[in-house]
């Protein structure tokens, strides 16, 4: 008798008791003995879609998807547009900077220019003799005096978009068109802890990255180059011919506004800008075609230069918008990767996205990402040539590539159960969803996530956040998880209310299985 | 005081693993007639510092040329000049709090230090260092977990290897058990460690199948019990001793305490970042002199608080690469090549600036625009570990290096 055989109705009762949220040891040890399919199995592997293409089953989730039929689900979550998900709303609803403009919000929740200097001043005044907490006596007094011409602080604006992700994992029906949000945005991370980022991170999730989430790569490419988010996050927006006229003289500064980032100490000649690399070096490296994808220093350098010009009007007031300047432009021809781009303003850039964007190390590289994130950190190598080869034939259709990785028998293989270790975010997302539990308030679990090593959009590297075991696995990490499982079972986060109808145990979420998807 | 699995799992580790270690390279490891170890803390700086504006090379007229706006001014000046430590190079004055340790010598600076690899990545540069293999992205391992590996110990305790950090850091993950923290406190379950939760988990993780999560299990339960009874919470910094708030300058003082309870820690990892000064860098003021004010007054702390515990520890800093030599067009610096590196201890050669400068000549730049490495960072390594922790086997901790004590740049008391 196999090893693995005990008492079928023993194990039936052991996948009914832990509400079916993680696949038990028991299972994964018959990887390799075929065996008839079972009920068992068809709930393991129903289990299985629902950990990778969404955030873990909810109470009663499995039995939904039987009802509808796999594939039929699966097929669903590939067209998340056909999915109604009226219950989401009520969720957000208490959520009031989400749909804001970038604009709105640095109208409305930025600490005034005012504000900012009368603290400048009051530090300069206490000198450097006054303690840490002086100066944070003196800067909160301040604050006071400013908050009610504001309609929240900076700080409510992270929150909110911090509770909007985790509570859009919870509870929204579209749980694939999450985890693609997600995974754009950790791939063309912007860090919100970087000057205004903070006010634009809102509008590029919601009018950059998620409206092409499922569309052409190179779409989605060309509208992160173009936001104001990347433009700022990476330094293009500054970025300049060397021998441009000086930013400081009237016409070019009319057209910028003005520019407190940069400030001008007194008495400073007015000064050329020039060019900076950071974006170039990236948009290749991370972007498209990877760090091994066969890029110089030079071609670095090239693509910089391509790309100036390519800026914004109002960084820090009213609308932030995408402008290209052709003041501060490089007119000179240049090479690409072995491509001649003919001096063409705005153009030269264009063409820089869709030579990089149809690249084959941007297939591959991309087609590897994806296929980690759905099928194991080292994703099978023929799955990885098959989805690389449906990007080049659909000239990089995001849909088609998801849908060969997640319609492959690498992803359904046994092998691949299991094989993923949570990252922070979705330890977290599944523990509340697998406890059935209602998030009224989604700040403590964004608390928990940041404790754990990835505070939301706060990620300060363009790297954006793993998605390998072993930068999530560690004995703090492991600790942080443990309590987070007692606290959930004993009703203990704030803002978030246990079922207690179903009750589900602390050693369920804690389990090692649990840490799995 | 140590738990039977604890004994045995670090003896059979060896046993299995590297064979039995002989007596005399357990004992290098111990300060004389001491139970305190001899203690090595690794501070990364993440994002790239750039080494020209901490460690000034006031004496190169070409330093000042291509850096018209950010360029630290010469000594003499009063507070808005390089602090100057022998006539060429002086350091910036928002590190004002380390020159007292450079007056009493335990404080020395390495400049034109760096990975010999031609990246400009963060992510590929921060990989090298950390695994400690230059142009080799397969090493499973980082160098400071080689390290412990190829020093087997039957006294290990479970905070051999520490990371203050809340995920394990690439320098510390490998075979080697190391410990990973975001804060002391926090490294406890609700309800305590020996609760019947906390068995319950225990219980779990021990029979899950053999995997990275078992291991980690083992670990975290064995550290936690550990800590409890060692209580290092209870060492408050010294008199007068104030560290810079953050998350950086409280896991410096995390470390302290660590070493105060002796709960055994022989390596220390904590990271740093807000480096990559792209736009608006500075000179006097400006983000840099921000970022620099709390990584010296942390430094400065460090020492104070440990007091004659000093003798037992290094600390060495370490950023992935340097910046561009010229000021780019936004008042920042690109991503260059060479670096520095700061080494503070008891048994340092403090005082003065190590390795051969090789000058900002046009001819002498790498790649035409970046400070040429002159020191490999595995050579400050090498120095610090043979000499500091008496290690024998660094082609363990680095291999495919000959580290050799002839290129040691001479940062610790032979």
């Amino acid at each position: 008798m196999r090893k693995n055989a005990i008492c079928p109705s023993r194990r039936a009762a052991a996948l009914a008791l832990s509400l079916v949220v993680a696949i038990p040891a028991a299972a994964l040890a018959s990887k390799k003995a075929p065996r008839p399919a079972t009920e068992d199995d068809a709930l393991i592997v129903i289990v299985h879609a629902l950990n990778r293409l969404g955030y873990g089953p909810r109470p009663g989730d499995v039995e939904r998807v039987r009802a509808i039929g796999l594939d039929e689900w699966i097929d669903e979550q590939l067209h998340p547009d056909r999915i109604p998900d009226p219950a989401l709303a009520a969720h957000l609803a208490s959520l009031r900077t989400i749909r804001l403009s970038t604009g709105d919000l640095l109208a409305h929740y930025e600490v005034p220019r005012e504000a900012k200097k009368e603290i400048q001043a009051r530090r300069a005044e206490l000198g450097d003799g006054a303690s840490e907490e002086q100066m944070r006596e003196a800067q909160r007094e301040l604050m006071q005096k400013y908050r009610d011409r504001m309609d929240g602080t900076p700080q409510e604006v992270v929150q909110e978009l911090q509770s909007a992700k985790i509570l859009r994992a919870v509870y929204s029906e579209r749980q694939l068109d999450e985890v693609m949000a997600d995974f754009w945005m950790n791939h063309f991370n912007v860090f919100a802890g970087k000057g205004p980022v903070k006010f634009m991170v809102g509008e590029y999730e919601r009018d950059v990255v998620r409206p092409h989430a499922w569309g052409k790569f190179e779409d989605l490419l060309r509208a992160t180059a173009e936001s104001p988010a990347m433009l700022f996050y990476l330094d293009n927006w500054l970025s300049a011919d060397p021998n441009a006229p000086s930013f400081n003289d009237r016409g070019a500064r009319s057209a910028f506004g003005r520019r407190p980032f940069v400030p001008r100490p007194a008495g400073e000649p007015a000064r050329k800008r020039g060019l900076n690399e950071n974006y170039a070096r990236e948009i290749m490296e991370l972007h498209t075609l990877g760090v091994d994808g066969g890029y110089t220093q030079k071609d670095v350098t090239e693509v910089a230069r391509c790309f100036t010009g390519w800026t914004m009007r109002n960084p820090r007031q009213s609308q932030p918008q995408f402008l290209f300047d052709e003041r501060i432009h490089d007119r000179g021809d240049k090479v690409v990767l072995g491509h001649r781009i003919r001096s063409g303003g705005k153009n030269e850039g264009d063409e820089v996205i869709h030579l990089l964007a149809t690249h084959p190390s941007t297939a591959r590289f991309l087609s590897y990402k994806l296929a980690r994130r759905f099928v194991a950190d080292e994703p099978p190598k023929a799955l990885v040539d098959r989805a690389a080869e449906t990007f080049r034939k659909t000239a990089g259709d995001i849909r088609a590539v998801v849908k060969t990785i997640v319609a492959s028998p690498e992803f359904a293989s046994p092998a691949a159960r299991a094989a993923k270790v949570k990252t922070p975010f979705e330890f977290v997302v599944s523990a509340a969803r697998a406890s059935g539990a209602e998030v009224d308030d989604a700040r403590a679990l964004a608390g928990r996530v940041a404790a754990m090593g990835m505070p939301l959009y706060l990620q300060q590297p363009p790297t954006g956040y793993k998605d390998t075991a072993d930068a999530w696995v560690s004995t703090s990490g492991l600790l942080a998880r443990l309590n987070l499982a007692l606290d959930l079972a004993a009703g203990k986060v704030r803002g978030v209310s246990a079922d207690p109808s179903r009750p589900v145990s602390a050693q369920t979420l804690g389990s090692p299985e649990f840490q799995r998807r | 005081m140590l738990t039977r699995r604890i004994f045995l799992k670090s003896t059979g580790l060896a046993l299995v693993s590297f064979g039995v270690a002989p007596k005399v390279l357990l004992r290098t490891a111990y300060a004389e007639g001491s139970r305190r170890r001899k203690t090595l803390v690794v501070v990364f700086q993440r994002g790239a510092c750039d080494g020209l504006n901490v460690v000034v090379p006031h004496g190169e007229e070409a330093y000042r040329r291509l850096r018209p706006t950010i360029a630290i001014p010469a000594p003499g000046g009063g507070r808005e000049a390089a602090l100057d430590l022998d006539g060429f190079f002086g350091l910036h004055p928002a590190l004002e709090p380390l020159l007292p340790l450079w007056k009493e010598g335990s404080l020395a600076a390495v400049q034109a230090v760096g990975s010999p690899d031609a990246t400009r990545s963060h992510f590929d540069a921060q990989d090298f260092m950390e695994s400690g293999t230059p142009g080799r992205k397969a090493t499973e391992d980082g160098w400071l977990n080689r390290l412990v590996q190829s020093r087997p110990d039957s006294e290990a305790t479970p905070f051999r290897a520490v990371a203050m950090t809340p995920t394990l850091p690439r320098i510390l993950s490998g075979r080697a058990p190391a410990v990973a923290m975001a804060n002391i406190r926090d490294f406890d379950l609700r309800g305590g460690g020996d609760g019947l939760a906390a068995r319950g988990f225990e219980q779990m993780y021990e029979t899950a199948t053999q995997d990275l999560l078992h291991g980690t299990g083992q670990e975290t339960f064995e550290a936690m019990q550990f800590l409890k009874k060692s209580d290092p919470g209870r060492y408050q910094p010294a008199a007068g001793v104030e560290y810079p708030r953050g998350r950086y300058g409280d896991s410096l003082k995390q470390v302290a305490q660590l070493l105060k309870a002796d709960v055994g820690v022989e390596v220390a990892f904590t990271d740093v970042g807000g480096w990559d000064h792209h736009a608006a860098e500075g000179g006097v003021q400006g983000q840099l002199a921000a970022r620099l004010r709390e990584f010296g007054q942390a430094l400065a702390a460090f020492r104070r608080d440990l007091g004659d515990r000093m003798q037992d520890v290094v600390l060495v800093t370490m950023t992935e690469f340097g910046r561009t030599v010229r000021e780019n067009g936004n008042r920042g610096t690109d991503h260059g090549h060479a670096s520095f590196a700061l080494v503070l201890g008891g048994d340092v050669r403090g005082g003065r600036v190590h390795g051969r400068w090789p000058g900002l000549a046009p001819d002498k730049l790498y790649e035409g625009r970046d400070l040429a490495i002159t020191t490999d960072f595995r050579d400050v390594l090498g120095e610090v570990l043979a000499r500091h922790l008496g290690a024998r086997d660094l082609s363990r901790v680095f291999p495919g290096y000959a580290v050799s004590s002839t290129r040691f740049p001479g940062v610790m008391r032979a």
